[in-house]
């Protein structure tokens, strides 16, 4: 089981189970993490899975795909560490990733 | 991703091809007089097309998006969808074009771009439909096929945006003469964005594009026209996002700007943002129907709301058990059908047939 740790706006922590295979956007939405709205189901179509990853885990997480930053386009207040939650695969090697949730979803 | 200014009002149909400029600004026009109307051109709308058509139930199709397919159309056209009987994988689109192929025989009227605002119920029992092109419909029955609600702009989360819309904030161009003379901002770097600088900017006094990169997924011709604007000290281009609206009662003269450099101020007098297209529920809420958490429950016979002759299905409907999935939106209007022959053809009995036996069948459908 892989831990994830969600972090809200406010500093509040919550930490989820997941497992490898699943996205980081599924684990989020079945342990109900507020503020991952993921209205699109995880089509990468609608930006509202929107997170943001510290630059350290990017090696493990990977860089956004092309169709990610042109999804990215439609998330507000994007910055250098934005991800869609949906196209982060859950590895073994993210046990311990921390994602924040952004203030708001478009 | 199609965008909000994108959206064009059409009609198209087998019958009668109508442009919309003969609606607009007609309310008085008559009401068209039909059996069925289905609110919603996304799968299962379409399909509830063909299980109508069967029973000799012809229907006027509307929806607010610019084409035919819904969320297959609008958020997934080229994404492979894995769970339609009989067809291994197929696309979005590749649904939606086979679904258009399906229903073909049975020359449903689309009304495309057009949003229903408002369902009356009349004292003969027929429903008063309008939409916000002015068309109306006097029909017999109601089919909402509505999905997660009709697609709309997107707005921000800028705080105060509300105060802007409308005065200051737009998130289409209704009449390009609206914004000449103006500073104009817009916002976005998709073939909305690019088609409105480049259709907008020898109106404006000053234009402004905004985007969050310097890269663009509008049609490159767009945005090396863009670009040779830009060179020309014809538009200036930025890149970085919108973080703060200036103004006072609606009236915009500012916005702050986050970019690479820092925050920078801004001034503009008229803002256009275009981030793609939400979902929401809409005017649906208004009509008087049961509505659980934005979804309405329906009998799971019929697939009838609370009021006699109005039908949901598809992902908006409710009950006990329900998936949504595009195979049970099927299942779901071949149910609503039987049920809506009632309504509409009181004196006939309905004599369940196959496609495959049946001659009178075959016959509607084209192939005899």
């Amino acid at each position: 089981m892989v831990k994830i740790t969600f972090v809200q706006p406010d500093g509040s922590q919550q930490v989820v189970d997941a497992t490898p295979g699943m996205t980081v956007m599924e684990a989020a939405k079945l342990a109900v993490v507020p503020g991952i709205e993921a209205e699109c189901g995880g089509a990468c179509a609608c930006a509202t899975c929107h997170v943001y990853v510290d630059s350290e885990w990017r090696d493990k997480t990977g860089e956004p795909s092309q169709m990610e930053e042109d999804m990215l386009d439609f998330a507000f207040d994007v910055r250098e560490e934005s991800r869609l939650s949906c196209q982060i695969k859950v590895t073994e090697d993210l046990d311990g990733l921390v994602v924040k949730v952004p203030e708001k979803q478009f | 991703m199609m965008q909000a200014g994108a959206l064009s009002r059409q009609m198209v149909g087998s019958e009668e091809v109508q442009q919309d400029a003969t609606n607009q600004g007609r309310p008085e026009m008559e009401p068209i007089e039909t059996d069925c109307v289905i609110i919603g051109a996304g799968p299962v709308g379409l399909f509830a097309v063909f299980e109508l058509g069967l029973v000799d139930i012809k229907a006027h199709v509307v929806d607010i998006l610019d084409k035919p397919g819904g969320q297959c159309a609008e958020l997934y056209p080229d994404k492979p969808i894995y769970d339609i009987p009989g067809l291994p994988v197929v696309t979005g689109q590749e649904l939606t074009e086979r679904l258009m192929e399906q229903i073909k025989p049975f020359g449903a009227t689309f009304h495309l771009g057009e949003r229903v605002d408002g369902l009356q119920r009349l004292a003969d029992g027929r429903f008063l439909l309008t939409t916000d092109a002015g068309t109306t419909f006097l029909t017999k029955v109601v089919v909402i096929a509505a999905g997660g609600g009709s697609f709309t702009p997107k707005r921000p989360p800028l705080e105060g945006i509300e105060a802007y819309e409308g005065k200051s904030v737009f998130y289409a161009v209704r009449r390009m003469h609206d914004f000449a003379g103006t500073d104009l901002l817009i916002v976005g770097g998709g073939d909305s964005a690019l088609d409105w600088t480049l259709n907008l900017q020898p109106l404006a006094s000053s234009l402004t594009l905004l985007h969050r990169r310097d890269e663009f997924r509008a049609a490159p011709h767009s945005v090396e026209r863009m670009r040779a604007l830009v060179a020309e000290g014809a538009m200036q281009l930025k890149i970085g996002q919108v973080t703060t609206l200036h103004g006072a009662d609606g009236w915009l003269d500012a916005v702050t700007i986050r970019t690479k450099e820092g925050e920078e101020r801004l001034a503009c007098n008229r803002l256009l943002p275009f981030f793609g297209l939400t979902m929401k529920l809409g005017p649906i809420a208004d009509w008087g129907l049961n509505l659980e958490e934005n979804l309405i429950p329906v009998d799971t016979e019929k697939f009838e709301t609370s009021e006699k002759g109005i039908f949901a299905i598809g992902d908006i409907n409710t009950y006990p058990g329900k998936l949504k999935l595009i195979l049970s939106g099927f299942h779901e209007a071949a149910l609503m059908a039987q049920q809506a022959h009632k309504y509409v053809y009181p004196d006939r009995k309905l004599l369940f047939q196959y496609t495959t036996s049946s001659s009178s069948l075959q016959k509607k459908l084209g192939v005899r």
